[in-house]
């Protein structure tokens, strides 16, 4: 093999010495006539013109503004023990270190990674299911998407809020049903399973709807003609969903597990409205328990540290996802 | 094996699709040519039973089949986008049809998907997946799902119009050949008059809905009964001109020659010219001469457009071999033959004005 391509190659590089040469050539006559022209306007010919990174600065200032130096004051935080506002101590890594091995923290991210991982395994099946059933074309088509869209126009916080009476007890209408209709003894501001199942069904409810929208954007980018050889080719429903719909759903779906799994990861408001993280502390999440740290005990070393970590784990999840999602199936 | 298409008429949204077609396709291709908008994939949707016709039936072997489920038919259909199932390999792509025929045996599988793919050159692409082939790749592969079972009916929609030349130029020809061994009624549609010249199988022309004309493409092409066939049997578009008839000849934008067969003085007529058959330079007696000014000259490498504006206010455009330089503004005369002229009247019904028009096919 490297004999006979041995002498081609000898070849080839006596012709691309020819036209490298040539092509230096042309290169000096080009530039000997540039210099000329800008030597009239300029002392220095050999002067580079740096000016196109002025097109840069709008973009490296708003990032300085919004992210850069917003997280430069949570690692400065992290990295001391503050007293009162002119009384500091730096503590090195002291605050990591105590913080990752808080039993409390550990249990908190163990509860919210299952939280996380329920949530994906729940929306974007459901989430799919609903796409592949809603219309392709007709009348019916903005009727189901409006509908569909309803509970993603609803403010987090009054989520929780509807939640919250919904599912008790006595008075709300879902939680009564539960106990009156179904018979099953269900209490969410006192039993822990219920509080998390409450919780659980509303982040379900709230964000399906997103997971549906884009799955039947990617649906409907599918030409018909697929379905019609499909068809021509007596293929069942799930024979055309496996090999048609679902290979051009990866896009969408990378993208919608993505950002189910930083949402549902960094859960907040809904939570702390329905159940301010209890009953006891079986829906503080990350998310809640930081909070109470930083707002609620105003331990701003910690909750530095905390936050970085805690904005590691999800760079990390997503990394992981999104390699792992863009590799299969290929 | 026979299709036949009895009366078949397609409406959407008020407007008339198809037009009572009646059609009667022997086993074979047929080429099915018409411009965009004829009503081609609408007739083949019907034909492959994807859509229903509002009116008519279609009976294959003579059995109506109009209300029988594309599921049920034996059909076959290539698009002109390549489709293909993407998560499948060629292979599997090329044997999922065959895996879905309850009555294929499947001892014959392997053998039969490696005979398709062979014939249809791609034989060690089997192993890829379709997004890992090139267009050309793509639709031989989508070809060959469709020619792996061996159906009553296959339909290609435009196979080729989304190819770029060269590949076309390949594929076409390989197609003839496949054909000719398909065991029953190919029809192939396309919009490109050469590919269906090339084919020079029979051939349906078919215009605004309907049938213009039937039968055999190299005569068509000759003698064209309409003007819209010899409209959409011409690439590079026609040369129009407009005629007037008096006392057996017809006058032209100045120019005269006879017409023995035109009657009616004072009537008008249109008369059409191929680009190929107007030259430039005097080439025999009795010709027709139009003193023009240059307007535009496009180079395509092994031949010239050049558009003229003779007086009297026509464009013409002249296909002139070999890559030649004018400058535009110039005066020219455009050469016609008045043999090579076809003579339409008002409605575009050719007149036999000239009968010894179009016998020089190669003109």
């Amino acid at each position: 093999m490297s004999e006979r391509t041995a002498a081609p190659a000898g070849q080839a590089d006596g012709r691309t010495d020819d036209q490298a040469d040539r092509r230096a050539d042309r290169r000096a006559e080009r530039r000997a006539e540039r210099q000329a022209e800008e030597g009239e306007r300029r002392a220095d010919p050999r002067r580079r013109n740096n000016r196109a990174w002025l097109l840069v600065l709008p973009v490296v200032v708003s990032v300085a503004f919004t992210a850069v130096i917003p997280l430069m004051t949570v690692v400065n935080f992290s990295v001391q023990d503050i007293f009162s506002p002119g009384d500091r101590l730096f503590v090195g890594l002291e605050w990591f270190r105590s913080v990752s091995r808080d039993p409390e923290v550990r249990a908190a991210f163990v509860r919210t990674l299952l939280f996380s991982a329920q949530v994906l395994l729940l929306e974007i099946p459901l989430g799919v299911l609903l796409a592949v059933s809603m219309p392709r074309r007709g009348v019916w088509v903005s009727v189901t998407l409006v509908l569909v869209a309803l509970p993603l126009l609803i403010p987090w916080n009054v989520v929780g809020t509807i939640w919250q009476i919904f599912a008790r007890p006595d008075i709300g209408l879902g939680g009564w049903a539960v106990n009156n209709v179904l018979g099953l003894e269900f209490n969410y501001t006192l039993d822990a399973t219920d509080a998390w199942i409450t919780v659980l069904a509303m982040d379900v409810w709230h964000w399906t709807p997103l997971v549906a929208l884009l799955a039947y954007a990617g649906l409907r980018s599918i030409p018909d003609p697929y379905f019609q050889a499909a068809q021509i080719d007596g293929a069942s429903a799930w024979a055309t969903f496996r090999h048609i719909q679902l290979p051009r759903l990866r896009g969408v779906l990378t993208i919608a597990i993505l950002l189910r799994f930083m949402d549902s990861f960094m859960i907040y408001t809904e939570p702390f409205v329905v159940t301010g993280g209890g009953p006891g502390n079986a829906t503080s999440f990350l998310s809640i328990l930081l909070s109470k740290i930083a707002v609620g005990q105003f331990d701003l070393g910690p909750a530095g540290a905390f936050s970085l970590l805690y904005f590691l784990a999800v760079q990390i999840v997503c990394y992981v996802f999104f390699t792992v999602l863009t590799r299969t199936g290929r | 094996m026979t299709l036949i298409i009895d009366g078949v008429s397609v409406r959407q949204r008020g407007e008339i699709w198809l037009d009572d077609i009646r059609l009667e396709l022997p086993s074979g291709m047929t080429t099915l040519l018409g411009p965009m908008g004829a009503g081609k994939t609408t007739l083949m949707r019907v034909a492959a039973g994807l859509s229903p016709p509002d009116r008519g039936r279609v009976l294959v072997d003579g059995r109506d089949v109009t209300s029988v489920s594309v599921r049920k038919r034996s059909v076959a259909f290539v698009y002109q986008q390549f489709i293909n199932y993407p998560s499948l390999t060629v292979y599997d792509n090329i044997a999922s049809p065959l895996r879905l025929d309850a009555s294929f045996p499947r001892s014959d599988l392997d053998r039969r998907v490696r005979e398709v793919a062979e014939l249809m050159g791609i034989g060690d692409l089997l192993e890829r997946r379709p997004a890992e082939l090139s267009g050309g790749q793509q639709q031989r592969t989508a070809i060959a799902r469709a020619l792996a079972r061996q159906v009553d009916v296959l339909l290609l929609d435009e196979p080729l119009a989304n190819l770029d030349f060269k590949l076309r130029e390949q594929l076409r020809a390989d197609l003839k050949s496949m054909f000719a061994e398909a065991p029953g009624v190919v029809l192939y549609s396309t919009a490109d008059p050469n590919e269906a010249l090339s084919f020079a199988a029979p051939t349906v022309v078919l215009g605004e809905g309907r049938v213009l004309h039937t039968g055999d493409v190299a005569d068509m092409y000759a003698e064209p009964p309409t003007l819209a066939v010899a409209a959409t049997l011409s690439d590079p578009p026609l040369n129009l001109l407009p005629g007037v008839v008096r006392e057996g000849r017809i006058d032209c934008l100045g120019a005269s020659f006879p017409a023995p067969g035109a009657h009616g003085d004072g009537r008008g007529v249109v008369l059409a010219v191929r680009p190929h058959q107007v030259s430039i330079e005097r080439g025999g007696p009795d010709l027709l001469e139009f003193p023009a000014e240059i307007r535009l000259a496009e180079v395509t490498g092994s031949s010239t457009y050049l558009h003229l504006m003779p007086a009297g206010g026509r464009h013409l455009v002249a296909h002139l071999e070999g890559a030649r330089l004018f400058d535009p503004g110039e005066p020219a005369t455009a050469y016609v033959d008045p043999a090579h002229l076809f003579v339409f009247d008002e409605v575009g019904g050719r007149l036999p004005a000239t009968s010894a028009a179009g016998a020089d096919l190669h003109g």
